[in-house]
């Protein structure tokens, strides 16, 4: 089974990275970016195929490791 | 003194906190490897140094945080032990769950490596005892991401309660914008937890310990440390 974790930083949060790289676009003369905001992507393989198991392992991870979540959210998404 | 100075693969700075350990307690430190279940018996100082644990993959201090000596470490902070985290060792701290908030990218983007100034904000703390209140310092910063933030509450709260201990400021000692390096929250560039015995910093007291480096300014902290140590004991 395949799945996805999404990690972006919380809403209110400073990104100093995401300002960059919006003002990168701008200069590039990339019309219509209002804004940026950077993130990371897990693109990650379990073994198994119980899908709760899999949900409540993925949880694990993000909650443990793959997102401070004094300043990041995670979003889980399950691939067939 | 009996320290231990964390290992982790990527640290850079643990000879340097070994050898400002050394210079001013007149011991050697342990060095203890990031595997180790636990601490060397009588451990009265627990050291996380600086450097690039784990090359800063995920984010600084993130998988150091998780090592199997941390749990060692948190235990050893719940029955009151002192532990000070410097620069990646302050950002492992906080990773660890042992000290609030966090360490983000620094609000210019660039890594900063140069002296600064700091205020010391109190010296009735094992951390500050070596210098008077108010007291201006110069000291050496490496870091791309020392940018301390925390939701508003913690931040009140840090304040509130005087765990802010260290303060960028200029030279004559002034806390403004301006020297407010890497735009961190309050410009704090040191805390302690609640109880008081866990300091995470992002400057490097021991980069100014000795007259060859051109100041002495960060001997304060430790030989404070030996104080409080000796007093204790």
């Amino acid at each position: 089974m395949k799945a996805r974790v999404t990690v972006t930083l919380k809403t209110g949060i400073l990104d100093p990275q995401g300002k960059a790289i919006e003002g990168a676009l701008k200069s590039l003369g990339v019309d219509g970016v209002a804004s940026v905001r950077q993130g990371k992507v897990f693109d990650i393989e379990l073994a198994g195929a119980d899908k709760a198991k899999a949900e409540a392992a993925l949880k694990e991870a993000a909650d443990k490791l793959l997102a401070n979540t004094v300043i990041e959210n995670y979003a889980i998404e399950l691939k067939a | 003194m009996k320290a231990a100075i964390l290992v982790f693969p990527g640290i850079n700075r643990d000879r340097d906190m070994a050898r400002a350990l050394k210079l001013i307690s007149g011991h050697e430190p342990a060095m203890v490897w990031h595997a180790e279940t636990s601490l060397p018996v009588g451990t009265d100082l627990v050291v996380v140094p600086g450097g690039f644990s784990y090359g800063d993959y995920l984010r600084c201090g993130a998988i150091a945080a998780r090592a199997p000596v941390m749990d060692a470490v948190r235990d050893y902070a719940a029955k009151g032990g002192l532990v000070l985290g410097v620069c990646n060792g302050f950002q492992i701290l906080c990773e660890s769950g042992l000290l609030p908030g966090v360490l983000m990218r620094n609000a210019g983007l660039k890594f900063i490596c140069h002296d600064v100034h700091l205020r010391v904000e109190r010296s009735d703390t094992p951390f500050t005892r070596g210098y008077n209140a108010g007291q201006v310092i110069r000291v050496p910063v490496a870091h791309g991401e020392g940018n301390y933030e925390a939701d508003e509450e913690t931040i009140k709260r840090l304040e509130g309660e005087g765990r802010v201990l260290y303060r960028y400021c200029s030279a004559d000692g002034v806390v403004d914008e301006a020297s407010n390096i890497n735009g961190a929250a309050q410009s704090i560039a040191g805390i302690v937890n609640d109880r008081g015995n866990v300091l995470g910093m992002m400057p490097h007291p021991e980069n100014h310990v000795e007259d060859i480096m051109g100041c002495t300014d960060g001997r304060g902290l430790f030989a404070g440390l030996v104080q409080h140590l000796e007093k204790a004991a």
